[in-house]
């Protein structure tokens, strides 16, 4: 075929089944929030559908990807700015929670702790708040009762940050093995990845445990409790769904989809899975340890 | 592989054409304009006269509200996308965009998240009543139940919005015809290709900010709520950071349309080309450290005030290059004033205008006194309205019939232009006027004194509304009427979407054609 040539791609019922999977889980999620009875049933439907659509979705595309378009550099191109204009989404996204944490702890808390401008807001509001980092005693105790400690860098976050630093060395040694066409190592380093991803997840959720029973460190718990985990939670999210994915890649290498030069399905994960770790990075200084 | 489209309905369901789903965001937009601004000519009526009429205080704001959300996420982004669908594969020479499926996908999201912000006006109501910018605590701690919604369709708006940017770099980026290089590129696609990257940066940020509204909702989390540690400025810093270069997502594609029609019917080159682009870009980068001047009266620092006062004013800079260059495009031109010049005209002349307010809106001392006035209503609505709306139809009478092959009524556009262009400065101008004198904004009575220039702006604005009846009858000229439209239409345009033929065929640029240099000169 001729480099250019443009493929057309046939109408797809699969947006519209998507559009409404995402419709259906927000009306369930909504219903839940304000207690009714049926709410399950939408969510679950939705959660349903939109898997459905993620599934099939994928699958035409690897189809696609693995025939026709097999050669087609322009498509290859393509995928490449759109997954890297995905990521750079993904890190406005965490750079959102992140200048919330540093408006948080130099602007507002400094404010209310009385260190920083106008002094009226802290004798006028609660005289007694210190500002301090992290955040123990909130300022209104009574509405929102702090945490008895917070969760310090060097035990399991230490022990996470290893784990992800080597999953990202696991990985490139998989994407050497692949370009050098060994399906069973590559297979081999993938599964490590996967292994590392997993046990990343294991021991954040003790991690959490740890917070909310013994540290009192809970969603409601004031400010620091808010950044904790909406941070980590949504990074955990991201490890999951990256977890996820490496195994999809894993059955893809075991199938032998990939060889030397046809394995952006591979590349893009990685792409992903290393935003994941340099996001960890970031969290487990500015979060855990600073 | 079958690229038939399918019969009937079904064909705009499952629609991978890029001229399809052009068509679905702009006639999608055009619906969702006549239902927001349905809403304002009810906000208007109850403003007709003082004294509490025929709306609540509470409906009042819900229509505030809506009305807001709706013409900004329903109405004028959609549009722009529609334009972008349509004119970037034909501008750059590409077959489609590049990314089909996902295409569709980030206009069927639309209906369903609008769908979603409407339906407490239904069920699980209230709605949101806060004003567009649902600053917490309002939308946390006092937001009625409807506000969950809004959250939840924000979140759908904002995918939908980060699908298509991400497609249309794609698309730019690596669809060009070969020969096309980056400054090559028509101005309009220049502009999108900026505001895609601003869409990109900022999307996050609002997903992030409404997702913390949700869980100071309902989980116990105080992001918004001071005496948890949190603080309620913080929403007003997120929410700006997102919501100025919002303004200027909406208003850069705008500038590629009007870069592209004032060239045309000048019959000039347009001026400063490349000083049009820096400028756009210049434009994109300087929204991001602007946001506060929208916060000048919430007690941040005064240092801050000033800092965000001047960089506010460099960006009157970068646009008054832009205003300069479409005027001395059309300096010693041969011009002629088809229905897309007139309102390009008219966005030049009303959207300095209103920029012009923007700048007194930029100056800290005068800000205080202007602040939540009905001078920023009218400072918004005149960029927006006669600025960005007029744009959005001198685009649609520009283009829409080369893609259909069929041309308006040049009287009947003429039409809607005086009529447009009258009755939205009756609507706006006494706006400016009350707002100097004090009224205060998004409350349904005022003092006894305003109550001159309320029922004027009343009357302009039904004036107005009426009069954009005149644009759907000449759009339905270019789909059903009998007048065929000529191979170029207008003389003096230039461009790849030209040398196609009328009406444009379903599939075009198969086969990418050969390019040297810029296409538009």
């Amino acid at each position: 075929m001729s480099k250019h040539e443009h493929h057309i791609i046939p109408p797809t019922y699969l947006p519209i089944l998507g559009s409404v999977a995402i419709f259906l889980f927000l009306v369930g999620f909504l219903s839940w929030l304000h207690k009714s009875t049926y709410a399950i049933y939408a969510s679950s439907t939705g959660a349903f559908l939109l898997l459905l659509t993620v599934v099939l979705w994928f699958g035409q595309v690897i189809k696609e990807n693995m025939t026709i378009f097999r050669d087609d550099e322009q498509m290859d191109r393509s995928f490449r700015w759109g997954m890297a204009w995905f990521l750079f989404t993904e890190v406005a996204l965490f750079a959102a929670f992140f200048g919330v944490l540093y408006y948080t702890r130099f602007i507002s808390l400094s404010i209310l702790g009385g260190t920083v401008g106008d002094e009226a807001t802290h004798y006028l509001l609660w005289p007694n708040f210190s500002g301090a980092w992290p955040v123990l005693h909130t300022p209104d105790p009574s509405k929102f009762l702090g945490p008895k400690q917070v969760i310090g860098p060097w035990g399991l976050p230490a022990i996470n940050t290893l784990i992800l630093l080597v999953s990202g060395v696991t990985i490139t040694l998989a994407h050497w093995a692949l370009i050098e066409e060994k399906h069973k190592l590559a297979g081999f380093w993938q599964l490590l990845t996967i292994l590392l991803g997993i046990s990343f997840l294991c021991l954040q959720a003790t991690e959490y445990i740890e917070a909310f029973t013994e540290h009192g460190l809970r969603l409601d718990s004031g400010i620091y409790g808010n950044i904790f985990f909406m941070l980590t939670g949504l990074h955990g999210f991201h490890v999951t769904l990256g977890t996820i994915m490496l195994c999809v890649i894993l059955v893809r290498i075991l199938l032998e989809h990939f060889d030397e030069h046809h394995h952006f399905a591979f590349e893009a994960v990685a792409w992903y899975w290393h935003m994941v770790d340099i996001v960890w990075l970031m969290l487990f200084v500015f979060v855990y340890w600073l | 592989m079958s690229d038939e489209p399918e019969k009937g309905l079904l064909r705009w369901v499952t629609t991978t054409n890029h001229k399809d789903i052009g068509t679905l965001y702009l006639v999608f937009s055009l619906a969702m304009f006549f239902l927001s601004g349905a809403m304002a000519l009810l906000i208007r009526t109850e403003l007709y006269r003082p004294n509490l009429m025929f709306l609540s205080p509470l409906f009042y704001n819900q229509l505030v509200t809506s009305h807001g959300l709706i013409m900004i996420f329903g109405a004028i982004m959609p549009a722009l996308a529609g334009f972008a669908n349509w004119q970037i594969p034909l501008m750059i020479g590409a077959a489609d965009m590049a990314f089909p499926r996902l295409n569709n996908w980030s206009f069927w999201l639309l209906p369903f998240a609008i769908l979603l912000l409407v339906s407490p006006y239904f069920i699980g109501g209230p709605a949101p009543d806060m004003g567009w910018t649902f600053y917490a605590p309002l939308s946390t701690t006092y937001g009625p139940p409807g506000t969950d919604a809004m959250i939840f369709a924000i979140h759908m708006l904002g995918i939908s919005s980060i699908l298509a940017s991400i497609n249309i770099i794609a698309t730019i980026l690596n669809l060009r015809a070969p020969g096309m290089t980056l400054w090559d590129m028509p101005i309009f696609v220049w502009s999108w290709l900026i505001t895609a990257f601003l869409i990109l940066a900022i999307m996050p940020v609002l997903a992030g900010t409404v997702t913390m509204m949700l869980t100071d909702r309902h989980f116990g989390t105080s992001f918004f709520n001071a005496a948890g540690g949190g603080s309620p400025l913080l929403f007003e810093h997120l929410f700006w950071f997102f919501g100025h270069p919002e303004v200027y997502v909406l208003a850069l594609p705008v500038f590629g349309i009007i870069s592209e029609i004032i060239p045309t019917f000048s019959r000039k080159p347009l001026f400063g080309a490349m000083s049009m682009i820096y400028a756009i870009l210049a434009i994109a980068i300087m929204s991001f450290v602007v946001w506060v001047h929208h916060m000048f009266t919430t007690g941040v620092y005064l240092s801050t005030q000033l800092f965000f006062m001047y960089t506010t004013m460099i960006v009157a800079v970068p646009t008054g290059v832009k205003v300069f260059n479409w005027i001395a495009t059309m300096y010693k031109g041969a011009i002629t004033l088809e229905p897309p010049m007139m309102f390009a005209v008219g966005f030049v002349f009303l959207f300095t205008l209103g920029g012009l307010t923007g700048v007194m809106l930029a100056i800290v001392p005068a800000d205080y006194q202007y602040h939540a006035t009905y001078f920023v209503v009218g400072h918004f609505h005149y960029v927006i309205v006669s600025g960005l709306y007029f744009g959005l139809v001198a685009g649609a009478y520009y283009w829409v019939p080369k893609w259909t092959g069929k041309m308006y009524n040049f009287t009947l556009a003429s039409w809607h232009f005086w009529l447009s262009l009258i009755s939205s400065n009756i609507t706006f101008w006494p706006m400016l006027l009350v707002g100097l004198a004090g009224m205060p904004r998004r409350i349904p009575d005022y003092n006894l004194q305003f109550t001159d220039f309320n029922q004027l702006a009343t009357f302009g604005a039904f004036a107005f509304g009426l009069s954009q009846i005149l644009f759907v009858i000449a759009m339905r000229q270019c789909i059903k009427g009998h007048q065929k439209a000529g191979q170029t239409i207008w003389d003096g345009a230039k461009g790849l979407e030209w040398r196609l033929p009328t009406p444009l065929p379903y599939h075009t640029f198969s086969e990418p054609p050969k390019v040297e240099g810029k296409t538009y000169i």
